[in-house]
């Protein structure tokens, strides 16, 4: 890999500051977040350490150097959650609809907080991926139009690094065990040799699917989050049952545990049907008088153990001293008060965010959109699709390679279909034109 | 007694047990965890523990001879083994590509004789593989998290966390890996059935970027 950049290769070299737009929704969140990164020493008045200045080129150390130093700002970020009823998940399609309604306002309000105007944002950052598709592509066909429209490039985003990248700016940590659990993702990673490498993760399901589906079991609201009422729940459980307990090296499974407690919460609380009555003779022997609120209470000790067990491991593996818990299930106080816990035993540090940065959110798609951005990473119109899975070692962050010829093949390894879903988007289009403060011809945008 | 490792799981404490160099393999309570989870997942990994150290050693595994076990106090003396850990080797020896396939040839062969006795070690990373430096065998250690299966999903789940750990603590050392499976093939009857299960395993592993 060079060592050096040539400032032409970097964006913007002769200013200071750049402000980024960021779009999420890869879930049920809808976010939109600007954020501003100001360079203490601008680039180009970099100075060798004989005093003479090489005009073209900025050594890579000096270009990371001065990227971690500087200041940072959240102008907006402002998030529209759809909520389905008690009972029900949320279905890809219907979660398109839901941001294909909810983004043009959100954006308008977005650049109204920010005191910014298009005119002002030097990059469109959106979700690439992983996520669900349909609401995927509905948010980076806007990212698309909007970068034409205003003629801005655009930097696609690992959904994952993110929101790494957005803990570790919030909460200082340097180089942290990471922790990031959420609804579609469980994982324990670290950063080792250029890439945020996954040390651990659940081998079946999501911890916070998990949570979320036995939520829907037991009909807790989707309001604000199924992960918050279970949490609220479980502050009021008093009982402690056994619940399978399923760590594999510094990976878990969480899919036995699922089965498990919802066929005590259908005996106990709901309509079994007949699959669920031939396999529930070990509920007899439960305490009669358990509640949901044990339910949940058991469930939360156990899984949490489990994740503290893996990050733990993986801390002693790697020999780090920094924990950071990131994603949507990061954001539950009980797990971060065992993080807390087991970081006090072993003299360690534990680094959490609150709902704004944990739950999935704009602000991190702009901030790590731009600082790849920083270091010359586009994402060109005709590569800009969106992909359900994208692993979070498939990215090599601020390494981007001098040659064309490199970058791409630091992509290739994950092989990602282009997703082509859904419905009609024209409405939006329409709608873009009047927030657009250019009027430029959609029709590129469109046939993409 | 000197404390000489904290791991995730437990103290680690250098001593002399009736004149033999020893640790003694505490597991402290841990906080986080609710007490009776605590007391239950204690108890059962230091039986399963002593269980397992046993039976690899009747079956001519290199492991750290059993002393004494304190089940009141949660702990394991053993004897101290004098080496270094493969993750240690390794890094001074990357270029030495004999020294790797002999490694290589090692695990292999070692793993294969474990999962004959259908024992998963659980917890299988560099760190947790020791080379005896006065015969220059392989050693097992840790196994807080070992249990008895003959199930091949839980073998095959047990060559895929020794994978991960090759790769996430030795980039590049994929061709290794290969090599140690190459070589488990060989000696293990189950082998093929096993390996077609890891197969499955990484797909699983690869593919929950999302699903939910």
């Amino acid at each position: 890999m060079a060592a050096e950049y040539t400032l032409s290769q970097l964006p913007n070299r002769s200013r200071r500051t750049i402000i980024a737009l960021g779009l999420e929704g890869s879930a049920n969140k809808l976010g939109v977040g600007i954020v501003r990164h100001t360079l203490q020493t601008p680039l180009d008045q970099h100075q060798n350490a004989d005093n003479t200045r090489v005009a073209n080129t900025v050594p890579i150390q000096v270009l990371a150097e001065a990227i971690s130093r500087q200041q940072v700002e959240v102008l907006a970020n402002i998030r529209h959650t759809y909520i389905t009823p008690p009972g029900q998940g949320f279905l890809p399609k219907d979660t398109a609809v839901h941001h294909r309604q909810h983004i043009l306002p959100l954006i308008s309000q977005a650049l109204a907080e920010a005191q910014v105007t298009p005119a002002d944002i030097d990059a469109i950052c959106f979700t690439k991926g992983p996520g669900m598709g349909g609401p995927l592509v509905s948010v980076a066909m806007v990212a698309r139009t909007l970068a034409l429209l205003w003629n801005r490039p655009l930097v696609g985003v690992n959904h994952c690094i993110g929101h790494i990248e957005m803990g570790r700016q919030i909460t200082g940590a340097t180089n942290p065990v990471v922790l990031y659990v959420s609804g579609g993702n469980t994982q324990v990673i670290a950063y080792a040799q250029n890439r945020y490498r996954i040390f651990g993760e659940a081998l079946d399901i999501a911890v916070g699917n998990c949570l979320d589906r036995f939520a829907r079991i037991i009909n807790l609201p989707n309001d604000p989050s199924p992960g918050y009422n279970i949490e609220q729940y479980a502050k009021r459980g008093k009982q402690l049952i056994e619940l399978p307990y399923t760590v594999k090296g510094m990976d878990v499974s969480f899919s036995g545990i699922l089965s498990y407690i919802q066929t005590i919460a259908k005996v106990r609380f709901g309509s079994p049907d007949r699959a669920t009555i031939a396999g529930c003779n070990f509920v007899e022997e439960l305490p009669t008088d358990l509640t949901p609120e044990d339910l949940c209470f058991s469930l939360q000790e156990t899984v949490f153990a489990m994740l503290v067990e893996i990050t733990e491991r993986a801390m002693a593996h790697i020999g780090s001293q920094e924990v950071l818990v990131v994603g949507g299930v990061g954001c539950n106080l009980r797990l971060q008060e065992m993080m807390g816990e087991m970081a006090r035993q072993r003299q360690a540090k534990v680094f959490a965010t609150d709902e704004r940065f944990c739950i999935d959110n704009g602000i991190m798609i702009a901030h790590a959109g731009a600082l790849a951005y920083q270091t010359g990473f586009t994402t060109p119109l005709k590569d800009s699709t969106v992909t359900q899975r994208f692993r979070t070692d498939d990215v090599t962050p601020l390494a981007v390679p001098t040659s064309n010829q490199v970058r791409r093949g630091s992509t290739k390894k994950h092989v990602t279909k282009p997703y082509r879903g859904g419905s009609s988007n024209d409405h939006i289009v329409a709608k873009l034109r009047k927030l657009s403060a250019t009027k430029r011809d959609l029709v590129v945008a469109v046939s993409k | 007694m000197q404390l000489i490792q904290q791991g995730a799981e437990a103290k680690v404490y250098a001593l002399t047990f009736y004149g033999k160099e020893a640790i003694a393999k505490e597991r402290f309570p841990k906080t986080y965890r609710h007490p009776v989870l605590d007391k239950k997942l204690t108890a059962r990994r230091v039986i399963q523990e002593a269980r397992c150290l046993y039976r690899c050693q009747q079956a001519g595994i290199d492991t750290p001879a059993l002393y004494y076990i304190d089940s009141n106090r949660n702990i394991i003396y053993m004897e101290r083994i004098q080496g270094c850990t493969v993750k240690q080797y390794l890094l001074n020896q990357t270029d030495d590509k004999a020294a790797c396939d002999g490694i290589a040839e090692k695990i292999g062969t070692t793993l294969a004789t474990l999962h004959a006795l259908d024992i998963i070690h659980g917890d299988l990373t560099t760190s947790n593989l020791y080379i005896r430096e006065s015969t220059n065998s392989l050693v097992l250690i840790d196994f807080g998290l070992s249990f008895i299966s003959n199930l091949v999903e839980d073998k095959a789940v047990d060559l895929y966390v020794l994978e991960r750990a090759f790769l996430s603590t030795h980039p590049n050392s994929q061709a290794l890996f290969d090599k140690i499976i190459q070589v488990y093939l060989k000696r293990s009857t189950t082998g093929k059935q096993v390996y077609a299960r890891l197969e499955d395993v990484r797909l699983r592993g690869r593919k929950k970027s999302m699903v939910g």
